[in-house]
């Protein structure tokens, strides 16, 4: 990085440097940054202001929310990106993003024994929204995948897998490949598939359905029913609807694993 | 189903759209509709209906055609599915084509096999009561039927009375919205100026042109910072963080000791953000907050690292616990019981399961231990060889 010269030479040769630029119609960068600090400043109280009338919105409207974002995005800013930026600090969009992300990652973490990391969107969005009970703010799923983009920052394998119509959510850093997300995307309609089914639907041989499947026993991802009438099922938990599981204890998941 | 006509899904200028419902599929009357599962959109003037695979099929029924509708509950057994029944007047005469002809069912159904049934109705409720589109015309013309009730079983005074003040209640609310997004749009016009400005900024330090002093560009960082904007170039020259990443990763320097040492001197990062943002109750840190802090504390000499496996597991590790003694006790406690899995490890160590794993696989990585890889799990044993 350059530091600015002195002595007489530097002063002159920088006086030019000036002239020629303001010649040419070209503010110099330095200019342009006491120009952004004052437009920041006004900025700064104009936000303010929409934050004093507006405020509420944003906290109590998902729709509200998903606009602003859009806004947010199309002109290049992020809003969640520092807890220290002005639409954090002013409008509190900060903090209601980041606690989601704390929620969303005890709820993962809670049901990891049972589902090996991985969740349903809509299992996600039922849980914690019991999680934050009922006078708490709504929390639409829009929400939910804001925050779960956030936090893959950190690591950890958070992601996001389309199925059905819907996405599974990923909170381990288990290697999953296209193979392994077209054969979740076949088991989303019964919460489980065979080695069959996979060699019908996909066309694939017997060694690739079964390389795939064991991949996904080993992550504790899936868990095999041998002696389910006549061909072996691999059920996920993930999928499991509310209606048809019980929770398990990790003790309990432990005796179940092969 | 002969209500619905071919529409390009747009909406119009006056019309809002009030909310939308993934997974639903249409019937007529008691029989499912030809149609696959698609998105329910309902606007103030129409209900919506998008194929979820195919997006040029699309169609709307203006709402005026509705008569009245209710809540059909979901059955016993996981395939029974919430629908919502919907009357309807009979078909106008200048109806636009749609997917049926004729159509022997004067209702129809949605079904909700993704659920959202609840605040679908709800919402339905609302715009069937207010009747938006009644005041706002749209740019095409729309056959409408004639004024409709709102779908209630018992009219009592009481009711309507209630149904007034919510009507009053939501037009308000509307104002108060139409209002929010107006301001909205006028400060997003005013964001986007700093935007080109910064850009034009961050350009010129690029190039070189100019003379900027290191308190300058570190100035125009946290112009960055405040305002949410990313820029590549002076993240290359002076990274990521800040003075306010500065303070923050002394706070963590100081706070995290104690839960570090508890742990085994190792915590995955996530652990670490909900730790502290638990603990501040409000003005939490963003994840990317935590992450630019962790990356200085090797420059401010603090005695933390932030380090990231090879699965991409980040976590912040205490200095101390240096990888040799990390790696030989892994070897011990193994030898000791002949084998281990991640789980039985962890278990041992009172360590969470993630990072027990990734202590048996960095001794794995240095030759110590070796894998034995089946579908039971994944063990690992002392490496004789």
């Amino acid at each position: 990085m350059h530091r600015r010269g002195v002595g007489a030479g530097a002063i002159a040769k920088k006086k030019l440097a000036e002239a020629k630029y303001k010649e040419r119609g070209n503010v110099l960068a330095e200019d342009q940054i006491v120009q952004m600090s004052k437009q920041l400043e006004t900025f700064k109280s104009n936000l303010e202001e929409f934050a004093s009338k507006h405020k509420q919105e944003i906290r109590k409207n998902p729709q509200f929310r998903v606009q602003f974002q859009e806004m947010c995005a199309t002109i290049g800013v992020d809003p969640l990106a520092s807890g220290k930026g002005f639409w954090s600090e002013m409008l509190g969009v900060g903090d209601f993003y980041y606690e989601l992300g704390v929620q969303i990652i005890e709820v993962c973490l809670a049901l990891k024994h049972r589902n090996g990391g991985l969740i349903t969107l809509d299992e996600l969005h039922q849980r914690v929204l019991k999680g934050r009970g009922k006078y708490a703010q709504d929390v639409s799923q829009d929400d939910l995948v804001r925050a779960i983009k956030k936090l893959k920052v950190m690591g950890n394998g958070f992601g996001m897998i389309p199925v059905g119509g819907s996405y599974l959510v990923q909170s381990v850093p288990a290697e999953l490949n296209m193979d392994h997300t077209v054969v979740l995307q076949l088991a989303e309609k019964k919460g489980y598939v065979t080695v069959s089914e996979i060699r019908d639907s996909l066309k694939w041989e017997k060694e690739r359905a079964c390389h795939v499947l064991d991949h996904l026993l080993k992550e504790g991802l899936a868990w095999l029913d041998s002696q389910a009438a006549g061909e072996a099922q691999y059920w996920l938990p993930a999928l499991f609807s509310e209606l048809i599981s019980r929770d398990v204890t990790p003790e309990e998941a432990n005796q179940m694993t092969p | 189903m002969d209500r619905f006509s071919w529409s390009n899904g747009l909406l119009e200028i006056n019309e809002t759209l009030v909310i939308q419902q993934r997974g639903v599929r249409l019937y007529d009357g008691d029989d499912k509709a030809k149609l696959d599962v698609g998105v329910a959109l309902l606007s103030t003037h129409r209900l919506i209906w998008r194929d979820v695979k195919n997006h040029e099929c699309c169609i709307a029924m203006p709402l005026s055609q509705i008569i009245f509708f209710e809540e059909q509950a979901a059955g016993i057994g996981k395939r029974s599915v919430a629908k919502i029944v919907i009357h309807l007047y009979p078909v106008p005469a200048n109806k636009e084509p749609g997917p049926y002809q004729h159509s022997k069912y004067p209702y129809i159904k949605l079904s909700f096999k993704e659920h959202g049934q609840i605040e679908f109705y709800r919402r339905l409720t609302e715009e069937m009561t207010q009747k938006r589109w009644e005041s706002t015309s749209l740019s095409q013309p729309i056959p409408t039927g004639t004024s409709p009730q709102v779908g209630r079983k018992t009219h009592a005074v009481g009711i309507i009375g209630i149904e007034r003040k919510i009507e009053q209640k939501r037009k308000e609310t509307d104002k108060n919205i139409s209002e929010a997004f107006e301001d909205l749009s006028k400060l997003m016009v005013k964001a986007k100026e700093m935007v080109e400005l910064s850009r034009s900024i961050a350009n010129k330090i690029k190039d070189k042109q100019g003379d900027i002093t290191e308190d300058e560009t570190i100035r125009f960082k946290s112009y960055l910072l405040s305002m949410g904007i990313a820029d590549p170039v002076t993240r290359e020259t002076h990274g990521s963080g800040t003075h306010y990443h500065l303070q923050l990763a002394k706070q963590l320097g100081d706070m995290l000791q104690a839960p570090l040492e508890e742990r085994g001197g190792m915590m995955a990062l996530t652990e670490v953000y909900c730790l502290v943002n638990r603990a501040r109750g409000m003005e939490l840190l963003s994840p990317e907050d935590l992450v630019n802090a962790c990356k200085m504390f090797e420059s401010l000499k603090l005695p933390l690292r932030l380090r990231v496996f090879d699965s991409g597991v980040m976590v912040v590790q205490l200095q101390s616990h240096s990888e040799e003694e990390m790696i030989a006790s892994a070897l011990d406690n193994v030898s000791d019981k002949g084998s281990l899995t991640a789980e039985e490890f962890a278990k041992l160590l009172g360590l969470s399961v993630l990072l027990s794993k990734e202590r048996l696989l960095l001794a794995e990585k240095m030759g110590h231990l070796c894998r034995d890889d089946s579908v039971e799990g994944l063990r690992f044993y002392p490496n004789l060889f």
